[in-house]
């Protein structure tokens, strides 16, 4: 190949623009933000955990049950193992949030959504799975964790270089 | 797989065979015809895909399988090129230091006129792509020159396609013996198998499109251009079509030649003139 | 300057739809560099989408989240007009915040 892989000027200068705003929000902001409630915080140690269920239990600290109320929205194959459209809605009332787990990545939990009060308990986003895995969704109602499943196939990237 | 190949072979042959004898009697067979051979092109990928709707050939991959199509639409409810788009038309629009801008060196100031691209200079005797306008206008003004094969130059080429997005491919052959023999090159190239793999570009987009070969769905020819500059998931980022052309190349494990080579600007104009009437699709998003 | 966020919010009724492209990275950590050096992990954390001083949707992200992540999301009690503001913190302690009217 005879690309360069020298970044776009323009990104570099919104990359340095990220980043001088990141200092200035150390400066003025203490360092927990006054509105920070306990669930308002990021969950490390749920996102450092491997496994599915070590990462459910870390985040959630109990187990969900199957739901049909619960839908999952993926593709069977994904054309690109780096960009997979998935989207979850569900009709259970009193929804809290809503996590993704790629149980075949190196870390299961991929996302989570916290939805307060006054918004539709749906999101679509984009994930990277590593190979052909299980993808679970969860959504946290009235306390208690609903979940559906559904089975991914990545192909393997690339043909050749 | 192979007698089917054979076979798939034999009707493009056949097809362009009934072309060549269905033309007035004076044409001989050897004489380069291009609006047969675009009508021949056409015609082997409308029979072969009896379903697609001619103007969706421009999507791809996308256009040989309803579970990719519908990924796809996802993602183009906000679509990966979109940070390319906007840079591009930024860079477009900001003057070179000497006050002139890209506006200045294109007909009707660069907008909508992708469709016209690549188109033959009588006067130099070649084919010039959008790509190599972009760079001479740079160099005309005392600017360097971009990299042809992503970043700046696939932002501005996003650009430019978005302002002619729908309009059909309108490529033209002047009365030029040397349009016709670039025409008749870049077809060569095409159709010639090269590389460890013994690949043409026609193995894989002619015979082979909608199949996967190893993870990928492979695009129909017809319109490939259409919808370049893409942003490609497997690059992470946008290309152009000088850089379809380079990994095309290194993927069949053939040697590619550099951006902007005559043989690439001539494949440029026989892919591009094959495709005339059908729509700009550019910029593109593909796996 | 250009903002590393695009959003676009339309309102319908009562509820208003909301997408937001992000440009980031949002490198695991794992993949090698052409030099065969592992590119460090560089990825959003966390993206919140507030309107009217209230959150309306908090994403806490891993590195599985796409480059260039996307998100689509609703939610009710907002009018057009309304102003709508998403900002993000990465793990480098990098971070970016705009502002959108509902349309």
């Amino acid at each position: 190949m005879t690309t360069t892989t020298r970044p776009h000027p323009t990104r570099r200068l919104i990359l340095q623009g990220a980043a001088s705003v990141a200092l200035l929000g150390l400066g003025n902001l203490p360092l927990a933000p006054a509105r920070a409630a306990a669930n308002d915080k990021y969950p490390e140690e749920a996102f450092r955990q491997k496994s599915e269920a070590d990462a459910i239990k870390s985040l959630y600290g109990k187990t969900a049950e199957p739901s049909d109320k619960v839908k999952l929205d993926a593709p069977e194959i994904a054309e690109n193992g780096g960009v997979v459209p998935i989207s979850v809605t569900t009709t259970l009332d009193k929804v809290t949030s809503i996590s993704l787990f790629v149980a075949e990545n190196p870390n299961a939990l991929a996302a989570s959504y916290r939805i307060p009060d006054g918004t539709i308990p749906a999101v679509a986003n984009r994930l990277k799975m590593a190979r052909t895995t299980k993808l679970t969704a969860i959504v946290e109602a009235d306390g208690k964790l609903y979940s559906a499943t559904k089975e991914v196939k990545v192909t393997v990237g690339g043909c050749g270089g | 797989m192979k007698a089917r190949s054979v076979l798939l072979l034999g009707s493009l042959g056949a097809a362009l065979i009934a072309f060549a004898l269905a033309s007035p009697g004076v044409i001989a067979a050897d004489m380069v015809d291009p609006v047969a051979d675009a009508k021949a092109f056409q015609n082997f990928f409308f029979q072969k895909f009896p379903n697609v709707k001619h103007e969706d050939f421009v999507n791809g991959p996308y256009s040989m399988n309803e579970d990719m199509k519908r990924q796809w639409q996802e993602k183009e409810e906000f679509p990966p090129y979109e940070f390319a788009l906007e840079a591009g038309k930024e860079m477009f629009s900001t003057p070179f230091k000497n006050g002139k801008t890209y506006a200045d060196c294109f007909p009707n100031g660069g907008i909508g006129i992708r469709q016209n691209y690549p188109y033959f200079d009588t006067g130099e005797g070649k084919v010039i792509t959008l790509e190599l306008a972009l760079n001479r206008c740079r160099e005309a003004n005392g600017e360097a020159p971009y990299s042809y094969v992503k970043d700046e130059m696939a932002s501005l080429t996003a650009y430019m396609a978005y302002t002619s997005r729908g309009k059909p491919m309108e490529i033209k052959i002047p009365d030029d013996p040397r349009a016709l023999a670039a025409f008749e090159n870049g077809k060569r190239y095409f159709y010639t198998r090269r590389g460890q793999m013994n690949f043409s570009c026609a193995s894989c987009h002619v015979q082979s499109p909608g199949e996967r070969i190893r993870a990928e769905t492979l695009a129909p020819a017809l319109g490939i251009l259409n919808a370049m500059p893409i942003y490609r998931s497997e690059w992470s980022g946008m290309g152009t079509t000088s850089r379809r052309f380079v990994t095309c190349n290194s993927q069949t494990r053939a040697v590619p030649l550099e951006p902007q080579s005559d043989e690439y600007r001539d494949v440029e104009y026989f892919l591009s003139y094959v495709a005339n009437g059908l729509p700009i699709s550019g910029p593109g998003a593909r796996p | 300057m250009a903002s590393s966020i695009r959003v676009r919010a339309t309102s319908s009724g009562d509820i208003t739809e909301v997408q937001a492209l992000i440009q980031h990275p949002m490198d695991t950590g794992l993949v090698k560099d052409s030099k065969g050096e592992l590119i460090p992990a560089h990825f959003i954390q966390q993206l919140r989408f507030e309107c009217n001083g209230k959150d309306v949707f908090v994403a806490d992200w891993g590195t599985a989240v796409s480059k260039d992540p996307y998100v689509k999301f609703s939610f009710k009690g907002a009018k057009k007009g309304d102003e709508i503001k998403i900002s993000w913190t990465d793990n480098k302690g990098g971070s970016d915040t705009t502002t959108a009217k509902i349309a």
